[in-house]
């Protein structure tokens, strides 16, 4: 963040001669401000929404104030909580699962010396990123679905049927594995930067003392990575309430909403798709709340492990 | 495509040579204790299989997008190994209403969105690099905090919606046209690559437009390519912010939608486009043809792909670090 970092201070000129010698600058920002002040202000304004019974037809002006009346629809409400459930569980399966394979393909890839190798195989892991959900979700669906080629290949030999796509009690795995197949390769780019910037010195001289690869890569490797992969941790855990929303809602069907609602998900479903916007809006609230406790949280962790973390305030 | 690839490497060898890398590539260094045969061969499967489970599909997918229905009705589905090949699902495809005018709003949408966002995004890039310039900090701080906190979906789609969006083009483009990570990688260039030759220019007397067009964006066409395909994939892959604003209006479907609608939910498609596989009465497409609308949401992005791809690292690591 040294982007907030205070610039040299500013010889102090009366602001309006600042103003006209700039004038061209502040013109250059003021579209995307602007559009940032429609799209991501205004609506800020309208959370007030979440304390209100929302009518479409009489406006944010003219809907009734009803406080916290949705909020203990919230709170009372089980499908709530089952998509809360949902999301921490999804959240926690994703980091177990998902977070350790970019460093370990990045540790991998590195140890390749060939340059053409290493830069096709970079290629071709980055590629799924690119990749929406819908595709990367019909993929899956062709090959794993129940019409897809593993089903295919276990009917001809007579083994029977397994339907992962439309399984509840895998859809975390299913999920988990969707995001590493799509988001893995290009996790590795941040780590690959990072070892880029170990230097080799180090090696050598551990090397000269007898450290064999496995220890260089304990008392080396991992230490010169370790800043990366709290700040990702933190990244992580500031968005633990964040699992993908497009997966979810794409397979929401397919496995039913027990299963695949999070919290995003239900703040669509039963806010916007059923006119329930207050309703969702509070949903949204709650989550947008908890998120920032998060970031908070998970920043001030960062700093207790003598790391950076995302910010420095 | 490989000529133009090799054209596109040589180029850049001649036009700016690499710097020197940290450590010399293809050489084991004298140190390093020997390859042992098993580890060789454990990277060997590990790299091999992760290659595979990311084009083995995609090879699928294509095989099956150019076979006839015998060939798929062969092979009991998806074409594994390529057995009689056609074009006619493409052929099909691209004469029926419904995939092709998705086709092209998605290229409309993607191409007016991603000028839109680029030009937004650059001039703001720009004008709030200059340090010490009127109020920057205060505009930083403005866009800072967007990626913090945000009214959420809720909020926005009545916002949108209050617009007049609902069942409008631009409601998939406007509200996400700024992003604010995006123009913090392109200002980190902006301030940082080029000050030198700005400072020369300023002095010489160009103006602020000037020098953005003709200094600072020519010595950071890396970085503006690489945000520019962020966004143009964006806008390429928008899904639910249609599933919001345009639900019911499908002949304004952008192709990510139809994909959606007509293949992973395998609704049947409109039209007759069953017919061109004798089957006008089928209920889904034929598998052929869904697969070559897979196909079609690929090709843009595999054509541009390679010519961006060696810009990642400069894009993403300023993201990453100087963000």
């Amino acid at each position: 963040m040294t982007a907030l970092r205070p610039a040299l201070r500013p010889a102090r000129r009366n602001w309006r001669v600042r103003l006209r010698r700039d004038r061209s600058l502040v013109l250059m920002a003021l579209p995307a401000v602007l559009l940032l002040l429609v799209f991501n202000y205004v609506p800020l304004f309208g959370l007030v929404t979440a304390f209100q019974e929302y009518d479409p037809l009489s406006g944010v002006s003219g809907s009734a104030w009803v406080g916290l009346h949705q909020f203990e629809r919230l709170f009372g409400d089980p499908l709530f909580w089952s998509a809360v459930r949902n999301t921490l569980y999804l959240s926690f399966v994703q980091l177990v699962l998902f977070f350790p394979v970019p460093v370990a393909l990045a540790l991998l890839l590195n140890s390749v010396l060939s340059d053409r190798i290493r830069n096709f195989i970079q290629s071709v892991v980055y590629l799924p990123h690119f990749f929406s959900w819908v595709l990367a979700i019909t993929i899956f669906q062709q090959m794993l679905g129940g019409a897809g080629v593993l089903n295919q290949f276990l009917r001809s030999h007579d083994i029977g049927t397994w339907d992962v796509m439309t399984n509840p009690d895998t859809f975390a795995l299913l999920v988990t594995s969707q995001v590493i197949w799509k988001e893995a390769g290009w996790g590795i780019i941040v780590f690959l930067a990072a070892l880029a910037a170990i230097n080799t010195d180090l090696y050598e001289a551990a090397a000269a003392d007898g450290a064999g690869r496995w220890r260089r890569l304990w008392h080396i490797t991992l230490p010169g990575l370790r800043g990366v992969i709290v700040l990702m941790l933190v990244l992580r855990l500031g968005n633990a309430l964040t699992v993908g929303f497009e997966q979810f809602l794409i397979q929401r069907y397919a496995v039913g909403h027990d299963t695949a609602d999070v919290l995003d998900t239900f703040a669509f479903y039963y806010g916007i798709a059923t006119n329930d916007y207050s309703y969702g809006a509070a949903a949204g609230l709650f989550k947008s709340i908890i998120s920032l406790l998060l970031i908070w949280g998970a920043n001030k962790l960062a700093h207790a492990f003598g790391e950076d973390g995302l910010y420095r305030a | 495509m490989t000529d133009t690839l090799t054209i596109a490497r040589t180029e850049e060898h001649t036009v700016a040579p690499r710097p020197p890398r940290r450590r010399r590539r293809g050489a084991r260094r004298s140190w390093e204790e020997p390859p042992t045969a098993a580890g060789e061969a454990a990277k060997g499967v590990t790299l091999g299989g992760v290659l595979l489970v990311v084009l083995v599909p995609l090879w699928i997918v294509v095989v099956t997008s150019l076979s006839t229905q015998g060939s798929v009705n062969r092979a009991g589905g998806l074409v594994i190994w390529p057995d009689e090949l056609t074009f006619a699902a493409y052929r099909v495809m691209l004469e029926d209403g419904t995939v092709r005018t998705a086709l092209l709003v998605s290229l409309g949408i993607t191409a007016v969105g991603t000028l839109v966002s680029m030009v937004v995004s650059v001039l703001c890039a720009y004008g709030l690099s200059r340090s010490r310039s009127f109020a920057h900090r205060f505009l930083l701080t403005l866009l800072i905090v967007t990626m913090f906190v945000n009214g959420g979906l809720i909020p926005t789609f009545l916002v949108v919606t209050g617009l007049g969006g609902y069942g409008q083009w631009w409601s998939l483009v406007l509200p996400s046209a700024v992003s604010v990570f995006n123009i913090l990688i392109l200002r980190a260039f902006y301030s940082s690559t080029s000050a030198d030759l700005v400072e020369a220019a300023r002095i010489d007397g160009a103006g602020d437009w000037r020098i953005l067009w003709s200094i600072v964006l020519p010595t950071s066409r890396a970085v503006t390519a690489v945000i520019a395909l962020f966004y143009g994939v964006g806008y390429w892959n928008s899904f639910f912010n249609v599933m919001l604003y345009l639900p019911t209006d499908s002949e304004k479907w952008p192709l990510q939608y139809v994909l959606y609608t007509y293949v992973s939910r395998g609704n049947g498609m409109p039209g007759s486009v069953n017919q061109g596989f004798g089957d006008a009465l089928s209920q889904t497409a034929p598998l052929s043809l869904q697969m070559a609308v897979v196909v079609l949401t690929l090709v843009p992005l595999l054509i541009v792909y390679p010519f961006v791809q060696k810009h990642f690292r400069t894009g993403v690591l300023t993201g990453a670090i100087k963000g």
